[in-house]
């Protein structure tokens, strides 16, 4: 059956200058994320897979290769282009869930939608509903120091989701949560799954990775497996 | 407009937050305000003051005086308003204008017993004291009779009659010695009080044919001028000009060998004046809000490194950098408007409250709006000038370093 694919890598690179040296953290990256997959990137510290979501999240720009996000071409974007790619199309959840610390749980799932200048009453609304979602609908005027891990990676996948973007990408989601919680959470990225959220999850944690329908992984700046394509490559 | 709305919010967020951050963080711009509004306020109190007691004089009065200037003396002319040239002032405002002559009297002090003032003695005609409003408490006025007979009469001020120890109430009846002769007191005059520091009522008033007499030369006067209509004083100061230009024989674009001087005039000097005090002091704010600038600007940069991380999130979730510069601009620019405010109340307070204990300050502090609309927009400039290089700081860091950032 055909499967449109939110992300298209083609021959990625990205190479940094180390004191004259080059040095490529991803040699050539060729990767298809389908609409609704559920995926872990796994690799040890230095395979490149923090590079490679920096990528994926527009959060940066390779060297060479070509990247296609829901569609568009995003490689050579300006930085401008990038955050309001940034915007709509990923939602970030990052392992130490860096909500703003001033601001209640409505306001940190309301602060993506400032930025597509959507008016106050529409973003409180569309927030709370958000925070409902995801089990935080008494929580609502909590400031994040208020809250618990769990609580707190909750609001994040809340202001993640709130934009409705094509791609929800997570950073060691459950780093720095503990066991139970961290089960809630996988709990809850797995009815996101069901209800048709594309999910890219980067990780060190075989046990997390295991619960993603799909495995990817990274060595030393290469794919050198992928479980879509029977393992090792 | 959007993101302007959204910034103010959001900077009135983060100043909440860090309430007494804010205030001491501001406390330049307050200082800075307030004293200016202080200063401001007693600066205009003074002026608004001064232009009453000239109200009383008249914005429809006109002296006329001698020029001091060599310039006319090198043409050869008569520098002296003689009483011929006052009779043809009278004669050329007729019917638009009243005016009286006054001369001055050079001589000794003036004497009582032992003691003795050296206050200022002008010869003035009867109308002298209408058209100068003057009032006298004690005895009568000098009058017509009294320069016709040449009668030693004298009207005195009361802060003479103080320095020759002669209770008010008692003068009338009394002789004092003046150059040689016996004068006797008439009348005394009501309390003026002092104008730009000079004591109004350290005077004394002799009929003006008793004081030419004491010239041996022909006496020049200064013509005072009360116009009817403040509407006619320019054509009044016309007539005046042209008829002493006739009297004096000056033709065509030679300068004039007298001076006039007109309420409108006196006003004028009154403001530049106060205009000169309020921009000497204007500078000296202009260095302190530059000084809080400063310091607003210091602490917006350890702002912008603190909050690298918050800074990296907000990127992260699509805030472009214009979006960031213009949150950290308006957090300045709102950080120093609330610095404004704050100083402007202070500062009014200050005005208000300090007015009434400087001695011999008797005006009431007044605060122009001018000042208000000066102070919150030299604010706005500080924060605009000194939030700029915080806030493109903020703007420029790299999303991804923001984000490690600890």
């Amino acid at each position: 059956m055909p499967v449109s694919n939110v992300i298209e890598l083609r021959g990625i690179g990205k190479d940094y200058a180390m004191g004259g040296e080059v040095f490529s953290a991803l040699k050539s990256i060729d990767l298809d994320i389908g609409q609704n997959e559920f995926v872990a990137i796994i690799g040890s510290s230095g395979s490149g897979k923090s590079t490679l979501m920096n990528i994926i999240g527009c959060l940066d720009r390779p060297t060479r290769g070509d990247y296609t996000l829901a569609g568009d071409d995003v490689a050579k974007l300006s930085a401008n282009q990038q955050a309001g790619i940034r915007n709509r199309q990923i939602g970030f959840i990052f392992q130490s869930f860096n909500l703003l610390p001033r601001i209640s749980a409505l306001h940190n799932v309301m602060q993506p939608l400032i930025y597509q200048k959507v008016g106050l009453s529409k973003r409180k609304k569309m927030a709370k509903e958000m925070l409902e979602k995801v089990g935080l609908g008494d929580k609502l005027g909590n400031q994040p120091n208020a809250m618990s891990g769990g609580q707190r990676q909750r609001v994040a996948v809340a202001r993640a989701l709130v934009t409705q973007p094509s791609l929800l990408l997570a950073d060691e989601p459950t780093g720095n949560l503990d066991s139970k919680t961290t089960e809630e959470i996988m709990q809850l990225f797995e009815q996101l799954h069901a209800s048709g959220q594309t999910i890219v999850i980067v990780t060190h944690e075989p046990d997390i990775a295991a619960r993603c329908q799909r495995q990817i992984t990274l060595k030393d700046g290469a794919v050198v497996s992928d479980s879509k394509y029977g393992g090792a490559i | 407009m959007f993101m302007v709305l959204e910034s103010v919010r959001s900077a009135f967020s983060a100043i909440r937050a860090n309430k007494l951050r804010s205030v001491l963080t501001s406390l330049g711009i307050i200082i800075g305000v307030m004293s200016t509004i202080a200063v401001i306020s007693l600066i205009q109190g003074l002026r608004a003051s001064v232009l009453s007691e000239f109200e009383g004089f008249g914005a429809n009065q006109v002296v006329v005086f001698p020029s001091p200037s060599d310039a006319a003396a090198s043409y050869g002319l008569p520098q002296n308003i003689t009483v011929d040239d006052y009779e043809a002032v009278l004669d050329a405002i007729d019917g638009f204008a009243e005016a009286t002559a006054q001369v001055s009297v050079w001589g000794d002090r003036i004497r009582f017993g032992e003691e003795s003032s050296g206050a200022s003695v002008t010869g003035v005609y009867p109308e002298q004291y209408i058209i100068n409003d003057l009032s006298i408490a004690y005895g009568r006025p000098t009058v017509a009779g009294d320069g016709t007979a040449r009668n030693p009469v004298m009207v005195v001020g009361q802060s003479l009659l103080e320095d020759l120890e002669i209770a008010p109430d008692e003068a009338v009846g009394k002789y004092v010695e003046f150059n040689g002769d016996w004068y006797l007191i008439v009348g005394v005059l009501e309390k003026i009080g002092a104008v730009f520091g000079q004591d109004q009522d350290n005077v004394a008033y002799v009929p003006f044919e008793v004081a030419a007499q004491q010239s041996a030369v022909e006496p020049s006067v200064v013509i005072f001028v009360n116009v009817f209509e403040t509407d006619n004083v320019p054509f009044v100061l016309s007539r005046i000009k042209q008829a002493l230009r006739l009297q004096h024989g000056i033709s065509g674009d030679m300068p004039d060998d007298f001076q006039t001087f007109t309420g409108d005039q006196a006003i004028a000097q009154i403001d530049t004046i106060t205009g000169v005090l309020t921009a000497v002091f204007g500078g000296v704010v202009a260095i302190s809000l530059l000084v809080g600038g400063i310091g607003i600007m210091n602490i917006m940069l350890v702002s912008v490194t603190e909050r690298t991380r918050e800074i990296g999130i907000c990127k992260a979730l699509g805030a472009t950098r214009a979006q960031i510069l213009l949150q950290f601009l308006i957090e300045a620019v709102v950080l120093c408007l609330v610095g404004g405010v704050i100083g402007i109340l202070l500062g009014s307070a200050i005005g208000l409250g300090i007015a009434p204990l400087i001695p011999g300050f008797e005006a009431q502090a007044v605060i122009p709006l001018w000042a208000i609309a000066l102070a919150l927009g030299f604010s706005t400039g500080v924060g605009v000038i000194f939030g700029i290089l915080p806030a493109a700081k903020a703007a420029s860091l790299d999303p991804i370093d923001a984000l490690r950032y600890e």
